[in-house]
């Protein structure tokens, strides 16, 4: 049985649609089979980081609705075949998807997947709590900063009870993942601290996404920041993040780019 | 700044109990009026003047049932205020308003609470006794945890945006950053006592004060708020 997961934060513009993505084909590369859905309903953006905006042909409501079959709406990565999109509709709102219908496509999904990536739109409305619903566990993605750390708290306790985990009296597991975290900036005490971010949300942290310019770019070109280039900082962050969710333990850790394989090879042949 | 801020008279929210004479219906209902009617025989004006709560949980009566029977005793001069004992999915337009919370031997469950309003009420014990609200997981943003009967006391933090309503005092463990409102319905010797205040409100029998008018002093630090007249007055605790 695959394993659902939301990644959520509230908030937009945190990185939830790039961070479904690195994190989706992070573990794919690692062999998994891997689904990820945009419940972003009428602002769709998760079939652009992927590059499969051309071949979109159905879509989630399309599923819903009957008009197609599961196996028709899915788009396969062209980079990793055991990599999926369930694309949204770009031309409906949320009010077109159903909890019934949420609920059965996410059952299939189950059967043919290990991962279901449920990429959540921001807000606290329809989309949210349908992209969340079914959730086994949640990825929460925070900046530090303090609108975006309320957003979070808000998100945990809608976590905490309009889930079907909730609602049977189970958790669903929560992995906080800190994106576009600058060090110097937060020395600085322009951004929040690690730590005060973790002492107002308290839940585990998953990972530390360093701001950097290889997301946009990966983004720009529609590829996932963990294939466009596996080994700048904020791939080989979303790698670590994506062995922590496996259940492995790994010592947390800022990648930084100076620090970078690549970077030092270059550094040494420029010397 | 450490004179208290006097609330604006315009806004003042008191939740407040008052007796009212609670009529328990038997089946079948015809019989149980002219029981009733008897009794009015005897001392007419018992129930005039006076608001009187119908608790429906010995018998079953459709919405439209209970409207009639409330028709049949309004002709006896017997004014509903609301019922009680009932279903709340019966809750319909015409009704009297179904009254929840209250104390007494027939009190029905209490209603599970909302999804992200979390309204509790706990189960009416046996004697009336001090009760309180012990709550160990932190409370988020947009939560909000209403407890008139009692004290509520938080092991961890109240989020930027959460707030705490209790009856009784208000004790948290944590951090506080939202709002914290103690004695609720009215208890002016209700206070509110926390480990690190970062509040965005406190107050005390609807006397508050806003994180602007917290001395700086006191944030980030141990403090109990109490109220003295209408002051509400804050200190650090040590």
């Amino acid at each position: 049985m695959g394993q659902v997961l939301v990644v959520t934060s509230g908030k937009g513009g945190v990185g939830k649609t790039t961070s479904t993505a690195a994190l989706g084909a992070a573990l794919a590369r690692g062999g998994d089979k891997v689904v990820v859905i945009d419940f972003d309903v009428g602002l769709r953006n998760l079939d652009l980081v992927l590059g499969a905006e051309r071949r979109v042909v159905f879509d989630l409501i399309n599923v819903i609705h009957g008009v197609a079959k599961l196996q028709q709406a899915l788009i396969r990565d062209k980079r990793l075949d055991n990599l999926c999109l369930l694309p949204a509709s770009q031309t409906r709102d949320k009010e077109a998807l159903t909890e019934e219908g949420v609920a059965e496509v996410i059952t299939e999904l189950r059967t043919k997947f290990d991962w279901i990536i449920c990429d959540s739109p921001a807000g606290i409305e329809r989309g949210a709590t349908l992209a969340m619903r079914n959730a086994d566990a949640a990825i929460i993605v925070t900046n530090p900063e303090v609108s975006s750390v309320r957003d979070s708290d808000r998100i945990i306790g809608l976590l905490d009870s309009k889930t079907v985990k909730a609602e049977r009296g189970e958790q669903v597991e929560k992995h906080l993942l800190i994106t576009r975290y600058h060090s110097a900036r937060a020395a600085r005490g322009e951004m929040l601290s690690i730590d005060d971010v973790l002492e107002i949300l308290s839940i585990p942290l998953l990972g530390i996404i360093p701001e950097s310019q290889e997301v946009l770019r990966a983004s720009n070109l529609g590829s996932p920041v963990t294939l466009n280039n596996a080994l700048s900082a904020p791939a080989r962050a979303y790698f670590d993040a994506a062995r922590r969710l496996k259940g492995e333990k790994l010592a947390m850790s800022v990648p930084s780019e100076s620090r970078g394989i690549l970077n030092k090879l270059f550094g040494r042949k420029a010397a | 700044m450490s004179s208290a801020v006097r609330q604006r008279q315009s806004l003042m929210f008191r939740a407040r109990s008052y007796m009212a004479f609670a009529i328990t219906p038997q089946a079948p209902i015809v019989d149980w009026l002219a029981e009733l009617d008897t009794s009015l025989e005897r001392s007419e004006s018992f129930f005039s003047g006076h608001p009187v709560a119908l608790d429906l949980s010995s018998v079953n009566l459709s919405a439209a049932a209970i409207m009639h029977l409330v028709e049949n005793l309004a002709e006896r001069r017997i004014r509903v205020l609301g019922i009680t004992g009932v279903d709340p999915a019966i809750e319909e337009p015409g009704l009297p308003p179904i009254l929840r919370g209250g104390r007494g031997p027939q009190m029905t469950a209490p209603e599970m609470p909302k999804a992200s309003t979390l309204v509790v009420n706990p189960a009416p014990p046996p004697r009336q006794q001090p009760s309180s609200l012990l709550i160990e997981t932190p409370v988020r943003s947009g939560q909000s945890v209403v407890f008139v009967d009692g004290d509520v006391t938080v092991l961890g933090s109240v989020g930027s945006g959460a707030e705490i309503v209790a009856g009784g005092s208000v004790h948290i463990y944590g951090t506080l950053r939202g709002r914290a409102m103690a004695g609720a319905n009215g208890n002016s010797r209700a206070r509110i006592f926390c480990h690190r205040v970062e509040a965005e409100l406190l107050a005390i029998d609807s006397y508050y004060k806003t994180a602007d008018d917290i001395e700086e002093s006191l944030r980030r630090g141990p403090i109990q708020a109490w109220l003295e007249g209408e002051t509400l007055k804050i200190s650090a605790l040590n």
